[in-house]
């Protein structure tokens, strides 16, 4: 066990501040930090340029002129989508940190199409071309990067202040350790291993070790994002579903049905049959646009040989549960500090409800928040660890990893990971219990969930299983905080559509805050549309 | 899911062992790496951009295994063809120059 090993760590490395999670959020707090004077190593569970939903796809980004009509558009168009639990100061400084930074990926080479007028066009960003940046960026600022070395529990120091993390790379089985005087997380959301287009990654594992750590989650109720996409595929790019006609096998188009505002006809109908798509609605000149737009929207289909413009494709609705929700590790302060003291969130790890409430898609608002909520946990991080000095090099730390790594009581057989994994997606993959909620399908999943828990939580778990061990027991407490928030909020608000109560109550316009392991909790927290509702920190329940 | 590292095409330098974020391969000395988790595959192509002789093949169907014969997925022009499609390599020009989203956008309905 890794417990046992505190003096057998192949890699034992000091840093003034750890990141852990090498996609958008990561990478920018770590250039960030490095920028602050900051000594950092940076982790990734896959490969720092390619792991993440980001890395995978084409990148809408929030990134709005600094013109006072176009910033206002760009703030109200959204905030009736999520429930009118967006901050606009928050707001504000997103897109000011967003504008700035995605200038500077042009100065560092980014390669930006012009428009039909001839202007930089800086909205779009091609995941695999930016990760591969932002790889190259850092590296040469000096980060130490680790590939495949997930985190698997975090330090803490006698003061319970967070100082590093223990991990393991996964090819050599060599444990490493880093202590640091700031840990980042940027882990990501969680997507249930569901094969959404790069999203298993993403398996929650942020949430868990910061929330043995003590930190605190909000919005964990806005998890319920679902991606469209072809039956037998991965890719989840939604957007160019407005041109599309939803059909049934017989091929009559289904009342209601559309990408934004009719996806739940879609979840509705796939409860009872299959439902079929065609992107008959854009026209021939539109056709090419959108394959220089999204050439991996098409990959799939040139390689399965369908014309999605003339020929119909059966179509489903894949989890991409908080990577395209907007709930996370909730953040305390503008800096972007978790709960707990020497801990910083940023990018889908860290709530989202800040710039869109209740709701969100892909890219846009979460590859901003990606971008400016990295830059500044960075940033603060390395000040914070900084003005440590010494003392962060002669931390006495301890491991405050429990589920699957210290069990409490030791069942006498461990759990068939696979199977425990499957037993959690089914709690939280079927449309009918978390796509459309009600009390008592929460309830029942939670009572199943609650015993996964308790069996994760007290098995002894051999090393080569421990890193999908670990996984497993973070997306069954991610679950749990989901559907404890959800049964709490007792009306139907962003993504958040609960049958029993449909309609949107102007007395619950408040962030719910949850936490706790072995017992969850979930207490509300007045929204007000200033920063200080922040700075109002409450003990764990 | 991944379906092919093409011995033939090979160069044995495994980055793709280094790449492919879920780890689904496996490196071996003197041979090809062979795909060791397919079902950790979760049909990303991110391999495929790094191959830098496009020995690999991602089918696109993410759930269910597919039988491929590189013959023909040569002739058909699919070994390497999401490289060619994005412009991702030495001497080619990046697609990102050429992203048309703006025009996508601007018939958003």
């Amino acid at each position: 066990m890794l417990k046992t090993l505190v003096n057998n760590f192949a890699l034992n490395l000091q840093a003034d501040v750890l990141v852990i999670g090498g996609g958008p959020a990561g990478t920018w707090a770590a250039w960030s930090a490095m920028s602050g004077g900051a000594r950092v190593v940076l982790v990734d569970k896959g490969y720092c340029g390619t792991s993440g939903c980001a890395a995978a796809s084409g990148n809408g980004v929030w990134y709005v002129p600094p013109e006072a009509e176009a910033r206002e558009n760009a703030m109200a168009s959204r905030e009736s989508l999520g429930g009118f639990l967006a901050n606009r100061s928050w707001m504000k400084r997103v897109l000011d940190q967003t504008f700035t930074n995605v200038n500077l990926l042009a100065d560092w080479g980014y390669p930006f199409p012009t428009d039909d007028q001839g202007k930089p066009y800086r909205r779009s960003l091609q995941g695999p071309e930016y990760m591969r940046l932002m790889r190259r960026q850092i590296q040469r600022a000096g980060v130490k990067i680790l590939d495949h070395s997930p985190a698997l529990e975090l330090l803490v120091d006698e003061e319970g202040k967070v100082a590093g993390a223990t991990g393991i790379n996964r090819q050599t089985s060599e444990k490493w350790r880093v202590i640091s005087g700031a840990t980042i997380i940027a882990t990501g959301g969680c997507a249930f291993l569901s094969k959404a287009l790069g999203c298993n990654i993403l398996t929650g594992d942020g949430y868990l070790m910061a929330a043995e750590a003590g930190a605190e989650m909000s919005g964990m109720e806005f998890s319920n994002a679902y991606g469209i996409s072809p039956a037998f595929s991965s890719v989840t790019k939604t957007l160019f579903y407005n041109w599309a006609t939803f059909t049934y096998e017989d091929g009559t188009p289904i009342p209601g049905a559309g990408s934004q505002r009719g996806r739940s006809v879609i979840a509705e109908t796939l409860l009872q049959q299959p439902v079929y798509a065609i992107l008959d609605q854009a026209s021939e000149e539109m056709r090419s646009s959108m394959r220089l737009a999204q050439p991996n929207f098409f990959l799939p289909f040139d390689r399965a040989r369908i014309d999605p413009f003339t020929q119909r494709f059966r179509i489903t609705l894949r989890l991409e549960g908080t990577v395209r929700g907007t709930g996370g590790i909730r953040i305390i302060d503008e800096t972007c500090a978790a709960s707990v003291p020497g801990l910083y969130a940023a990018g889908d790890a860290a709530t989202r409800e800040l710039i869109c409430g209740g709701f969100t898609g892909g890219g846009s608002h979460n590859a901003a928040w990606a971008i400016s909520s990295g830059y500044w946990a960075g940033n603060s991080a390395a000040e914070y660890a900084l003005n440590l000095g010494q003392q962060a090099n002669q931390l006495r730390v301890r491991g405050v990893g429990e589920a699957a790594l210290q069990p409490k009581a030791e069942n006498a057989s461990s759990p068939n990971i696979n199977e425990f994994i499957q037993a959690v997606q089914t709690e939280v993959f079927p449309y009918n219990r978390n796509y459309f909620r009600t009390e008592k399908g929460l309830s029942d999943s939670l009572s199943r969930l609650d015993n996964l828990w308790q069996i994760i939580r007290d098995t002894q778990i051999e090393d080569s299983q421990l890193i999908r061990a670990r996984e497993a027991a973070a997306m069954v407490a991610t679950a749990r905080w989901m559907y404890n928030s959800a049964l709490e909020r007792k009306e139907t608000r962003g993504m958040h559509k609960h049958q029993d109560y449909p309609q949107q109550d102007a007395n619950q316009q408040h962030y719910l805050i949850s936490g706790g392991l072995d017992q969850v909790w979930v207490k509300t927290q007045p929204f007000s549309n200033t920063n200080k509702s922040l700075l109002t920190t409450g003990a764990a329940a | 899911m991944i379906e092919l590292v093409s011995a033939s095409r090979c160069i044995q330098c495994n980055l793709c062992v280094n790449v492919c974020p879920t780890n689904v391969f496996d490196a071996v000395p003197d041979a090809p790496p062979t795909i060791a988790r397919q079902s950790d595959c979760q049909t990303c192509f991110m391999c495929e951009l790094y191959c830098p002789v496009d020995a690999l093949y991602v089918a696109p169907d993410t759930e269910l295994q597919t039988s491929v014969n590189e013959a023909e997925l040569a002739e058909a022009g699919l070994l390497g063809s999401y490289r060619k499609n994005i412009g991702w390599g030495k001497k080619q020009t990046s697609s990102a120059k050429t992203d048309q989203t703006f025009q996508v956008l601007k018939q958003m309905k």
